[in-house]
Parts: structure tokens; C-alpha cells; sequence
């Protein structure tokens, strides 16, 4: 399915030019089969990166912020989900439209994942090692190397994200591993090969906070290093002020505020955004403010117009009925609500 | 500070036996989930117990509660000694203290109602007359709609279903509730609405809250006194205002670096001095000496061999640390 460009998809932040995008979502929608109808999950979807950037993707449990992520590795459940129209542009190839064996060109490649339980992630039955080898032989440079050479290359990592004794770590199994050491492996895996992109879902959200601390300066600093562009998806606002430059506030499935890090703190504008700052409990005290009223729709009935809008302190009439789009406030900050619609620049 | 103490626990210990190192059985490998903790909750306060997992921190909830008896040390409520003599709580002191669990998901039964789950403490308690009068109040105090009161668990919210919870807890009307992190299930912006609840029953019930949770930042708006614990040890215990302005152990300030927070202000408030290193070590192979000297990055040499005692350092404010005696 092709829809016309919508006007949300012309507003985008578009640094350099917009061909130049190293992912790119358009009106992406994705259902869920389930007992009883269908759960309408994402709702056109607009989402763009360029490379070398650090994009944080904020929302809360159920709005959709991992759906949209398995969308873009084709890695959902198909059925019962259905994607259901959009299309998702990796370095300008439409992923949504790849056979099986481009598709795992992307996945070996291309992109890579950290996912939030690591636990999860790592296969028990084979050692860290096997694990780690296999992401170097499929890679671009692994093709032609020698079973030594094939070794170095798996250390590599694992010293790069400070593991003790990596030559013992390769014959260990993800049991004998803590928390921490297990997310330390699935972060070597990521960077193991060479790629463009990284995704990275929640990924100290299941650690300790001493833990998740370490976590995040050892992706801060390797992404340093390595230049490779990152889509960290969170729920903690305070994650994605220390490690993004651009972040994207997702909302029942729709994207709704977008800005440059900086600005997205210093001046919220979406009644959503506004809420979830309001919420967080601050270091310096002061109380903790009252949140947002009611909760995440109904996925099958989602509401008419605008899906925030049964919860928004600032719904008006309009929001009932349309479903707002993208206003730009500047170069660098967009808002999905129709209280900006005059103030578009 | 005036206040009277409502719950004193003194050198509390909780060590499981999880297995023998030997066939015979005769050496068994013990976890000392809990080892030696004292602390006081005061009348109407909010006393904030921190900790990462592994470090006691719901061991010591569910010894207050009798789930566990203790190993060593005692817990006494209202000068009571909870663990003396008899196996069995009084029914009286089981009404006065009360527990909300971190998951309501799994601390609420699927298969009753919301009206069934909020009758139960009220028939084992005996408040039987007028039942679904108080229930609706109950419904009220925590602010959820009367029209979810034949809805079963499922069909609520995260919050909601947290709300619930704390309605079961206050069916029996206690002086003293432990929150066992009850809104680390929860999205903050629901978590805000749970905490405000809570805050709101404080003022008007004059509750006694023990207040367990990892998030230091949350501690801070609604904690009156805050106490780190590490590896089943308290290792400083303060005011909270003080507990921020000045924290001393090198523990509490790695965990204050280590928090994202969302402002300059707060970046300000944060210890720049230590970065977090390490992991919790398993409690089941404490390091010997102090606990935390493995991760400490201002340990002396003495570290590794003694323990530190708890010293107040100023009027309130203890710390168990070898550098600041």
C-alpha cells in the first residue's frame, strides 16, 4: 500500500538532504490479529534518521515503541501481526518489499539489535563464544577469514566492553553470567561486525541502576568510537537526555512530539510530553506532580481523532474529530497537536 | 523529630540455607539475605529503604510482615516484640500492619472481582457490617471509579490494579504499611498518580509507611528518612534533605552519580566524584571486611579486613564506612 505523502511525512526534520536518510518510516501501520477483532497498534507511523546521528525513541509501556522497532528488522510475528501499510526505507531500499535473503543481508550487515532482557536474547545451549562467532562469520569481513583470525575477532569485542578474562568468557555459558555481564555479551555481539545502525531497546531497563550506568557510558563511548548511528528506545526520560541529539515521543502508536534533545527538555510542547516531564520524580525534591489522567486506549476501539485526546487536559473540539498532523515550530522541533496548528513557522 | 517509634528493628538477621557443601550435610552454604539491620520507623513517617536487587531490601519487608520469621535480632512494633514466644501473630497485629506488593499483577487473584478481592481482609477481619458500603469507600480513598467494582484484575490498568492493591491493604485499617516498590511495575506518569494517593492517605490516616525502593530520585519526594542497604547491610541511613545535600558513603554516592536525570538542576545535586564499577557480588560469597570495599573506589587497606561499624557522623545521620571514623 502507498499512500500519498501526507502532510506529516513533508514536515519532517530533514537535516541533510532527505534522500540522504539512513532509515526512514513513512506512514507505517501495523495490526495484531487476536481473539475478538483487531488490535490497531501503529498508526502511521513517521520516523527519520540520518547517518551518524544518536535518535532516542521515548514512550511509554504499549505505545508501540518496540512494535515499530521489529518492523524495521522484519522480525515481528507475521501472523498475527500484519503490516498493514507504510514502508520502511533502510539506506533507500524499502525493507517492507525485500525477499527473505536481502532481508538477512540487512540483519547481518546492516543493522544491528541489543535488545532489553539479554537474557532472553543469548541462546543458553551454545557458548558465548559460538555465539559470538557466528555474528563474525556472517558478517561483510567475515566471509573470507581463518578460523585464528575468526578468533581474534570475537576477543575483540569483549574486551572492547570491558568483560574480565575475555578468553575464558568465550567458553562460558549466558547461565554462568550476571545480568550485567549477559547485556556486556549481547553489546560485544552488536559490535562484533561492522554496521550502520544500531537499535537498542531498553537497554539497562532490566539492571541495576550502578549497572545500567556502566551499560550506558560503554554504548556512549564505543558509539563514539565507532561512529555507527543509534535508535535508543526507552521509557526513561533521563536516558535520552544523556545519550541522544534528536529524540521522537511516541504515543499510542503515533508519533507525537519530535526535537532536538535540548529543546525537547527545555521547552515541551505536546500535552503528552508535558505530562511524562511533569511526572518524573526530580533529585531536587519538590514533589512529585500528578501525572497524566486515565490510561493507554484500547488498541481495538481506538479513540476517534486523536488518541491522546481522552486523556489530554487540553482537548478541544477539533481533536475529537481529525487526527492532528506534524506542525513545524522551527527547524529542529515538531509537534503531532493541533494547539500549535497557527503557531507553524 | 518528635514523634514516637512505631517499628524498631534491631540487629535483624534472615540467612537462608540453600544447600550443603558436603553430602553429610554438615557444612551448609547459607545466603545472608539480611545481616544485621537496625533501623526505627517513627509515627507517621516515610522511612525509605534503597538498595539494588540482591541487597535485602524485600527480605526485610516480608520478615516485618512474618512471612519470614528471623534468624537472629528482633522486630518490635509499638513495643511489642513481633517474634517473642508465640509462632502465630495476633489477629490485632496482623490488622495493623499491612503490605502492598511490587507486581500487582501477580498479587491480585485473576479470578476474583475487585469487590471480591477488597471483602476478603474484611470478613478475616470481622467488618462485616455494612460491607459494600465499605468497600465503596475503600474504592474511594484511592480513587477508583465504583463502576470497576465487579471488574476482575485484567480488565484494569497497571495503576489501577496498584490502586486495588492499596485499597486491600487499608481494608483493615492499619497504622503501618509496607510498600514493597509499588510503582517500579509502573509507567511514571502513573506511578505520579499512585504516589500522590499514597501521600494523600499518609496525611489524613497518619500512616506509617516503609517505603522500599531502587529509585533514588523518587526516595527524595517522598521519603522523610532514607536508608541505603547493601548486601544485607545498612550502610547509611539519613534525613532525606541531609541524605542528598551530604551523602557520605562512597556507596550512596556512586548510586546518585549513576542516575539519568532529566535537568541541569538535578545534574547539579548529583556526586561527580565516582563513577559506578563492578557488580553486587552474590550475598552467598560476601567479601570478607567491608561489603562494598571490592567496589569501593576510595578503599584503604584496612577495608578488606574489618567491618565498619554504624557511627553517626552528625545528629541523624549514620554511616557505616571505615573512612569517615
Amino acid at each position: 500500500m502507498s499512500s500519498p505523502p501526507s502532510r506529516q511525512d513533508s514536515g519532517h526534520l530533514s537535516r541533510p538532504p532527505q534522500n540522504g536518510a539512513l532509515l526512514k518510516i513513512r506512514d507505517l501501520h501495523v495490526h495484531f490479529k487476536v481473539y475478538g477483532g483487531r488490535l490497531r497498534v501503529l498508526d502511521g507511523v513517521h520516523f527519520t534518521m540520518h547517518p551518524g546521528e544518536k535518535v532516542g525513541l521515548v514512550g511509554e509501556t504499549g505505545c508501540g515503541k518496540t512494535t515499530t522497532m521489529k518492523s524495521i528488522l522484519r522480525i515481528l510475528p507475521e501472523p498475527p501481526a500484519r503490516i498493514a501499510g507504510g514502508e520502511i526505507y533502510f539506506k533507500g531500499r524499502d525493507v517492507l518489499k525485500m525477499k527473505q535473503k536481502e532481508l538477512r543481508k540487512v540483519r547481518s550487515e546492516g543493522i544491528s539489535m541489543i535488545f532489553q532482557d539479554p537474557t532472553a536474547a543469548l541462546n543458553p545451549v551454545f557458548t558465548v563464544g559460538q555465539q559470538l562467532e557466528a555474528v563474525v562469520k556472517y558478517s561483510i569481513e567475515g566471509k573470507n577469514l581463518s578460523r585464528k583470525e575468526i578468533r581474534e575477532r570475537t576477543l575483540q569485542p569483549l574486551r572492547e566492553v570491558a568483560l574480565p578474562d575475555p578468553e575464558r568468557m568465550l567458553d562460558t555459558y549466558p547461565l554462568q553470567l550476571s545480568g550485567g555481564m549477559r547485556q556486556r555479551v549481547c553489546i560485544a555481539m552488536a559490535l562484533a561486525a561492522s554496521r550502520e545502525l544500531l537499535i537498542a531497546d531498553e537497554p539497562g531497563t532490566s539492571l541495576d541502576v550502578t549497572i545500567q550506568d556502566q551499560i550506558l557510558r560503554l554504548l556512549h563511548r564505543l558509539v563514539e568510537e565507532t561512529d555507527v548511528s543509534v535508535l535508543l528506545i526507552t521509557h526513561t526520560l533521563g536516558v535520552v537526555r544523556e545519550m541522544t541529539d534528536r529524540v521522537y515521543v511516541m504515543y499510542a502508536g503515533r508519533m507525537v512530539e519530535v526535537a532536538d534533545t535540548q529543546e525537547l527538555f527545555d521547552n515541551p510542547l505536546h500535552p503528552y510530553t508535558h505530562g511524562l516531564m511533569e511526572a518524573v520524580p526530580r533529585l531536587t525534591g519538590g514533589g512529585v506532580a500528578d501525572g497524566i489522567a486515565g490510561r493507554i486506549p484500547d488498541y481495538m476501539h481506538p479513540p476517534q481523532g486523536c488518541r491522546f485526546q481522552p486523556r489530554c487536559p487540553r482537548a478541544m473540539e477539533v481533536c475529537h474529530q481529525e487526527k492532528p498532523t506534524f506542525y513545524r515550530i522551527d527547524d529542529n522541533h515538531q509537534v503531532a497537536c493541533f494547539l500549535y496548528r497557527d503557531s507553524e513557522t | 523529630m518528635n514523634q514516637a517509634d512505631i517499628l524498631t528493628v534491631r540487629d535483624l538477621k534472615k540467612h537462608f540455607v540453600i544447600g550443603h557443601k558436603d553430602v553429610l550435610r554438615r557444612e551448609p552454604i547459607t545466603v545472608k539475605a539480611v545481616d544485621g539491620i537496625s533501623f526505627t520507623v517513627k509515627e507517621g513517617e516515610t522511612f525509605g529503604l534503597v538498595g539494588e536487587s540482591g541487597s535485602g531490601k524485600s527480605t526485610t519487608a516480608y520478615t516485618v510482615v512474618a512471612m519470614y520469621r528471623p534468624t537472629a535480632g528482633s522486630i518490635s512494633f509499638r513495643g511489642e516484640n513481633l517474634f517473642e514466644g508465640k509462632n502465630e501473630r495476633t489477629r490485632a497485629l496482623k490488622k495493623e500492619i499491612q503490605i502492598v506488593f511490587q507486581d500487582p499483577g501477580s498479587s491480585l487473584n485473576p479470578r476474583r472481582n475487585v469487590k471480591q478481592i477488597l471483602e476478603l481482609p474484611l470478613r478475616i477481619h470481622r467488618r462485616e457490617e455494612n460491607r459494600t458500603e465499605q468497600i465503596a469507600r475503600l474504592m474511594d480513598m484511592v480513587e477508583l471509579p465504583l463502576e470497576h467494582m465487579h471488574k476482575y484484575p485484567q480488565a484494569l490498568g497497571g495503576g489501577e490494579k496498584q490502586a486495588v492493591a492499596i485499597a486491600r491493604a487499608l481494608a483493615t485499617d492499619p497504622s503501618f504499611i509496607i510498600l514493597d516498590e509499588p510503582t517500579s511495575a509502573l509507567d511514571v506518569s502513573v506511578q505520579a498518580k499512585i504516589i500522590n494517593i499514597l501521600i494523600g492517605l499518609q496525611d489524613e490516616f497518619n500512616l506509617s509507611y516503609l517505603f522500599i525502593t531502587h529509585d533514588l530520585s523518587l526516595m527524595r519526594n517522598v521519603a522523610s528518612r532514607v536508608a541505603i542497604m547493601y548486601l544485607g547491610k545498612i550502610c547509611e541511613v539519613a534525613e532525606t534533605a541531609e541524605f542528598f545535600r551530604n551523602p557520605y558513603h562512597p556507596y550512596t554516592e556512586m548510586l546518585l552519580s549513576s542516575i539519568p536525570v532529566v535537568s541541569e538542576e538535578e545534574e547539579q545535586v548529583k556526586p561527580k566524584r565516582i563513577r559506578s564499577t563492578g557488580e553486587i557480588p552474590s550475598p552467598v560469597n560476601v567479601p570478607p571486611g567491608c561489603s562494598f570495599h571490592l567496589r569501593c573506589p576510595v578503599r584503604q587497606p584496612g577495608c578488606a579486613e574489618e567491618d565498619p561499624v554504624m557511627t553517626e557522623i552528625e545528629e541523624g545521620h549514620w554511616v557505616r564506612c571505615h573512612l569517615q571514623c
